[in-house]
């Protein structure tokens, strides 16, 4: 049980380092860029949340199989098929868990508006240093949103982990699946003990980040 | 002395922009004009915030912050901006706001410590943006936007979002900044009494348009002007003070064409001090009055009659007996000018039951 709980993490870990680092700019652009081609931009990154994580598995699953187009193009860089790999997995959480992270980001973003930007600018700063300087440590309590829910809704991924992953033991079999399997095996007793576990881990996500944003928020004011 | 240029031209949320101006390399120059004349849209142009289609602005000769297709972006004009609403960073205290532009420019001759003093943010130094008042915040947003060792120092209204109190703690702080401070200032605004206070110049703003620009003190009592005509008409006056009299604690006060007595200490000997003079105080006698309370009864020359409303005429003067001193407005009524049978180019003794010293005593 020890190494699914640590695959779990792991998963969960990678893909929110991997969620800010390519989510943070994406909101930057959805909040500032009046192009039109941003709304489009916008509802493919919110589609996720509606469409059945089976859809998506699938749609991931074909890109990523040893024809699908994903592997082919990493093919000259020498990099194998991703479909039931752990690179692969975190590819997976990170497209589903997009909207989780960057809709709170961006809507920090937007809550702070330009005025703070200019203001810096006005104060000799350029774009990149204005960024880092004002416009992220604003965001703080959004960008702390988006890496709790982030990490929270990769623990908690069934449907896409399935479709990709599989369950291959120390590489694809996160909780999730793995409390499927022990129920499916019959063995309750694991499987009480660990839904428990999703089931407190959850309840302190949301309490922690309750409140680690309101007294950011206060900071702020 | 350089002159700043600026022009700019296009159109801006529906609404066509073509200001040009110019002025000195020096003072408070107050852009002045009804709300949504454009004049924060200009002083947003200079500082590189907005780009329209057209746009010039020079500090100096060998300095063109753009021209036609060049175009330094805000953060490379050495420009300081006090906006609206201070806009400090709440995430920082107040040192580290004072600090943000100081670290980011080149060094400059303005020392933090001298930025402290000068507006009174010794105690505020470690605060929250979020703990200040009013008047605190907008103090820390000059003082930041001074830091930043500006060549030019723009203000977007930056009293209007204060109160009566927050305005008068501020105001002496603005006047200090003048005298203390060689770099020239923008100054929007669309207060008459706080323009009257500041400004050295007037740029005259509506419908996107500049439609005057000089002196205060000349477009005040311009006749082609609105402000000669309006009810609570005013003229400001520059003065020197001239010497003092102790024995009825009374300065004498030097200005063009005259002298004038005001009750009290008004600064060392030639210090410079602004008068403001309402129209409503000035009545005119067409022989010099004798034995009379009022102290300042000083000869001057009709220029010309400004039409008035309800019976009552404006008076256009030059202060000296050949009339080209200061200018000054009396509102008389329509029967004293009828029966002083006034005219333009008499002469005539201007009597001035009250002068405001308008700027607070420099230290």
């Amino acid at each position: 049980m020890g190494d699914i709980l640590a695959l779990t993490v792991k998963l969960a870990t990678v893909s929110t380092c991997m969620l800010l680092v390519l989510g943070t700019p994406l909101a930057w652009w959805l909040a500032q860029s009046r192009h039109w081609v941003k709304e489009v931009a916008s509802a493919v990154v919110a589609l996720p949340l509606v469409l059945p994580p089976t859809v998506l598995g699938f749609y991931l699953l074909v890109a990523m199989s040893p024809e699908g187009p994903v592997s082919r193009a990493l093919a000259p860089l020498g990099i194998a098929p991703l479909a039931f790999t752990f690179p692969g997995l975190v590819a997976g959480s990170v497209v589903y868990s997009l909207p989780f992270v960057v809709n709170p980001i961006r809507n920090a973003f937007e809550a702070a508006g330009r005025r703070p930007m200019e203001a810096a600018a006005t104060l000799r700063a350029a774009p990149l240093d204005a960024f880092f300087a004002v416009a992220l440590p604003l965001a703080g309590p959004g960008l702390l949103t988006g890496a709790i829910l982030g990490f929270a809704h990769t623990i908690g991924e069934f449907g896409v982990v399935l479709m990709i992953g599989g369950s291959i033991p120390g590489e694809t079999k996160v909780l999730s699946i793995a409390i499927l399997d022990y129920v499916e095996t019959l063995q309750w007793g694991t499987a009480h003990r660990l839904s428990a576990l999703m089931l407190g881990f959850s309840f302190c996500v949301i309490l922690t980040m309750t409140v680690l944003e309101k007294r950011l928020l206060r900071g702020l004011r | 002395m350089s002159r700043i240029e600026a022009h700019f031209a296009g159109r801006i949320g529906g609404f066509d922009l073509d200001a040009a101006f110019t002025a000195p390399g020096s003072g408070v120059t107050a852009l002045f004009g009804p709300s949504g004349c454009g004049k924060t849209t200009v002083l947003r142009c200079i500082a590189g915030l907005e780009r329209l289609r057209y746009g010039h602005f020079s500090l100096s000769s060998e300095e063109v912050w753009q021209d036609g297709g060049s175009f330094l972006p805000p953060h490379r004009r050495a420009v300081g901006y006090v906006f609206q609403e201070a806009n400090l960073f709440p995430h920082l205290s107040v040192t580290g706001n004072l600090r943000f532009g100081l670290r980011r420019a080149k060094a400059g001759a303005i020392a933090f410590g001298e930025v402290v003093d000068l507006l009174g943010l010794s105690r505020l130094l470690e605060r929250a943006p979020g703990r200040l008042s009013g008047g605190e915040r907008q103090r820390v947003a000059i003082g930041r936007a001074l830091l930043s060792q500006p060549r030019l120092l723009l203000m977007d209204e930056p009293l209007s979002a204060l109160d009566r109190m927050s305005k008068d703690e501020i105001l002496p702080y603005l006047e200090r900044l003048h005298d203390a401070l060689s770099i020239p200032v923008f100054y929007v605004s669309h207060d008459l009494a706080e323009v009257e206070r500041l400004a050295d110049r007037l740029v005259l703003m509506e419908g996107g348009r500049v439609t005057a620009a000089g002196p205060i003190a000349r477009l005040l009592a311009d006749p082609a002007l609105p402000f000669a005509a309006r009810r609570d008409a005013a003229v400001v006056i520059d003065a020197a003070v001239a010497a003092w009299e102790p024995a009825y604690g009374l300065t004498r006060l030097a200005v063009a064409g005259a002298e004038m007595l005001v009750p009290g200490a008004a600064g060392a000997l030639g210090a410079r001090r602004r008068l403001r003079i309402a129209a409503g105080d000035v009545s005119l006698c067409r022989v010099a009055p004798q034995q009379t309370s009022i102290l300042n009864v000083l000869p001057a020359r009709v220029i010309s009659l400004l039409p008035g409303e309800a019976h009552q005429v404006g008076v256009l003067l030059g202060l000296g007996d050949a009339g080209d001193g200061a200018r000054l407005i009396a509102r008389i009524s329509a029967k004293s000018r009828d029966l002083l049978e006034l005219a333009a180019g008499e002469a005539v003794f201007a009597q001035i039951k009250g002068i405001a010293l308008v700027d607070s005593a420099a230290d």
